[in-house]
């Protein structure tokens, strides 16, 4: 479900004051590149008396260290997200040299098409899904913090199907529950002989594959919030056990604070990818049976029935909507500062 | 990140937005693709584009190449065999190194072929030796040609449909359906196979169009008027195909199907039917013989249709090939095409129909010229419309998604009645047939 990577940790390192504090963020960011103390004091006594091309060097040197993500992100996402929203004020095939601008007319047509917004009812599984997926990984992330045997072992194996490429999880779960699969044998093995088609009803197919997910999303989260709770000083659990505070007090009181922000992280994660769910039901059921997907019907509009410039506005759309809900919810739950002394 | 750099983000973003409609604005140039005359003059290295990997990789190819080679010394033929065939080939369109053969893929507007590939010749000349050229026929020209061709049946075992007390082929729907009903009680083999979950044998469905009129013009009529109207072909197909699965006659979970696996299942006898192609007949003869089984136990039969107390069945082209419009050496491509078609001997190996006026029909037809079964060559003069209106509509007469859905119906897994979801498929047909205007 949270497939995209923690882009905000990422932004929130940059933001954060590093120990000079001052300077604007692109010269800190090229200071702390040259990471020899002595250069850096080098550079701070130049600054007094610096002449004309030195000055310019500097001024040139972060952009020169930031080339190469500046090409790499322009060329591989704004560039293409620039393109899809051209593609979606027009009516391109896909293939075809001739395309002309139709104006808003993609737009209109996807919202004057309700059951075309239908197909998020979907959404509410993977939603309710990623609950369940949160509750968990909270839960073996709090565990597998504390000592426990095997701890590194478990630790391996909750993350692990994380590692798997989605396609693979796509096939091997089709012979799992398939009739007489993995997954009936050991129901047979408990005892429960269960003769159904797991991917055979819409409520059915759908919690299966919200269940894959699951699964296979799981490992994401519990590392996020190990990695929460692990920057947690360690005598504050200490002092609690002191006062005589039992394992849950110290979840209550002292993690679960602890890392909000990261729980509010994943949390929008999670609601993004629960919209966006694609990999797992399109490779297992191809959107079959009612699993269809906001994302599985865009791909149909486009590759299917050849209709490019509908299916950039429903992306378009789709982007829109899970920045809205992104934004609606940092409203909600501000990122303030955590301070557990 | 820093405002400025936001700042700068999004002007590029808006730069690239004004640059990003990249129309390249091709104008449409036609080109012939002319057959050389002195195969010793004929040079140059062609890429050919194909879709058959099996045939590329177990070095099948390369001997037609070879073969090839006999008559025109001098072209150096290379293959590029793509997976994934629809979806690679559309993104190469974009460019102009879309290898020097291939075969039109799906996507293609018919009315683009000038722009895309170099014209093979005239209608009126090539229609004289070979079948299926108005498939790709524009403004008179030619612009493709299929190496094969294929009809529509099903594929069968015969031990099982004799089992089960069978011997001749139903002749209406209501017998077959009864037919497979037999096969139910009698054997052990699942009657009737939908292949639901790899979804493009239910396609195959499509196919009968024309079985059931004997219309030579079915796929046209498609284009005139609601093909689930009282009697028409397709709402015979999918009835019964609707039947089929309402009356429990089909695998017990169709969702997690699997195609490769079905092939030795038919051959040997756990799978009694599938609606598929006549291409089809090699695959499994050849998974009966990797199984162990009798591959003569592999039968065809044609749709349960008669008319006039015959049956009919539609012969239809496999892919087109057509010469690369940017093509450098458009002679020998020609030359490819030519010689693939005529003398390579591909169809024969395929067990198929050669699209080569005259030539014999394969042995494995031979029960169909014995009952004699009406072949009809269909009319593709509207095909170009009738593709039109299926993407506007969002029907999908040749996808899988209205099939799995009309399963779904049958099998309750989806409310609803079978008139409605057809009465449904109609009413989209007709409202996308009257914008597009024809």
């Amino acid at each position: 479900m949270a497939d995209t990577t923690g882009t905000d940790t990422n932004e929130k390192d940059t933001t954060g004051t590093g120990p000079t504090g001052t300077g604007r963020p692109a010269e800190r960011a090229a200071r702390r590149a040259e990471a020899a103390p002595a250069a850096r004091t080098a550079l701070a006594r130049g600054r007094d008396r610096a002449p004309r091309g030195l000055r310019l060097r500097r001024g040139l040197t972060p952009w020169l260290f930031l080339a190469a993500p500046l090409v790499l992100l322009i060329t591989f996402t704004y560039a293409p997200v620039a393109n899809m929203v051209a593609y979606s004020f027009t009516d391109w095939d896909g293939v075809s040299p001739e395309l002309s601008y139709t104006g808003a007319e993609n737009y209109v047509e996807l919202f004057t098409r309700p059951e075309l917004f239908e197909v998020f009812f979907v959404s509410g599984y993977y939603l309710a899904a990623s609950v369940v997926q949160i509750v968990v990984a909270l839960y073996f992330a709090t565990v597998l913090s504390f000592d426990v045997r095997f701890r590194n072992f478990f630790k391996g194996v909750l993350f692990f199907p994380y590692l798997i490429n989605g396609v693979a999880i796509g096939f091997v779960f089709l012979y799992f529950f398939q009739d007489g699969g993995t997954l009936d044998s050991v129901l047979g093995l408990l005892g429960v002989h269960s003769d159904r088609a797991w991917l055979g009803t819409p409520v059915s197919a759908n919690v299966s594959l919200a269940g894959v997910s699951v699964w296979r999303y799981l490992g994401l989260n519990f590392v996020l919030f190990l990695g929460a709770i692990q920057s947690v000083p360690g005598e504050l659990y200490e002092a609690a056990e002191l006062d005589g505070a039992n394992r849950w007090h110290q979840f209550r009181y002292i993690i679960a604070p602890g890392i909000r922000p990261v729980l509010s992280l994943t949390v929008i994660l999670s609601i993004s990818g629960s919209l966006s769910a694609f990999e797992v039901p399109f490779i297992m059921t191809g959107g079959a049976t009612g699993t269809e997907t906001f994302v599985i019907q865009t791909v149909k509009l486009a590759f299917q029935f050849n209709k490019t410039g509908l299916a950039s506005a429903a992306a378009v759309v789709l982007l829109l909507i899970i920045l809205a809900v992104t934004w609606v919810q940092r409203r909600l739950v501000p990122d303030d500062k955590v301070d557990l002394v | 990140m820093n405002h400025r750099t936001k700042i700068a983000g999004s002007l590029l973003a808006a730069a690239l937005l004004a640059a990003g409609c990249t129309g390249s604005g091709g104008t449409s140039k036609g080109a012939d693709a002319k057959a050389p005359d002195d195969p010793d003059k004929v040079s140059g290295t062609i890429t050919v584009l194909t879709h058959r990997t099996d045939l590329v990789q177990d070095g099948t190819m390369k001997k037609y190449a070879a073969e090839f080679n006999r008559t025109y010394p001098k072209v150096r033929v290379e293959f590029d065999a793509l997976t994934d065939y629809e979806g690679e080939v559309k993104i190469r369109m974009n460019t102009e190194n879309y290898g020097d053969v291939l075969m039109i893929p799906a996507v293609i507007k018919k009315n683009d072929y000038p722009r895309f590939f170099a014209s093979l010749g005239a209608e009126t000349e090539r229609a004289k030796k070979y079948l299926f050229t108005d498939f790709t026929t524009v403004d008179g020209k030619v612009y493709g040609q299929s190496p094969m061709g294929a009809l529509p049946g099903f594929l069968y075992n015969k031990r099982v449909w004799k089992e089960a007390g069978i011997s001749d082929w139903p002749t209406t729907p209501a017998e077959f359906v009864a037919g497979l009903k037999a096969v139910r009680s009698k054997t052990d083999a699942i009657p009737y196979y939908t292949n639901f979950k790899d979804m493009w044998p239910l396609t195959h469905w499509t196919y009968m169009d024309g079985a059931v009129s004997c219309d030579q013009r079915a796929t046209s009529r498609l284009a005139e008027g609601d093909p689930w109207a009282k009697g028409e072909d397709l709402r015979v197909a999918d009835t019964l195909l609707y039947d089929i699965v309402r009356g429990g006659l089909i695998e017990k979970d169709p969702t997690t199907t699997n195609w490769e696996g079905s092939k030795p299942k038919l051959a040997k006898g756990d799978i009694a039917t599938m609606w598929l192609g006549s291409w089809a007949i090699t695959q499994f003869r050849a998974a009966a013989k990797q199984a162990g089984a009798n591959p003569d136990d592999i039968g065809f039969m044609p749709f349960p249709a008669q008319r006039d107390g015959k049956f009919c069945a539609t012969m239809s082209p496999d892919y087109n090939q057509a010469v690369n419009i940017n093509s450098d050496h458009k002679a020998a491509a020609r030359a490819w095409i030519d010689w693939f078609t005529d003398k390579s001997g591909y169809a024969a190996d395929n067990l198929t129909l050669s699209p080569v006026k005259g030539a014999p029909l394969p042995e494995v037809l031979q029960p169909y010229k014995d009952e004699g079964v009406r072949f009809i060559e269909l009319d593709d003069t509207k095909g170009a419309v009738v593709k039109e209106i299926d993407n506007e509509s969002e029907v999908g007469l040749y996808k899988p998604d209205y099939r799995q859905d009309l399963v779904d119906l049958a099998r309750g897994a989806r409310k609803g009645s079978l008139d409605d979801f057809l009465g449904d498929l109609g009413k989209r047909w007709e409202e996308a047939r009257k914008s597009t205007g024809s």
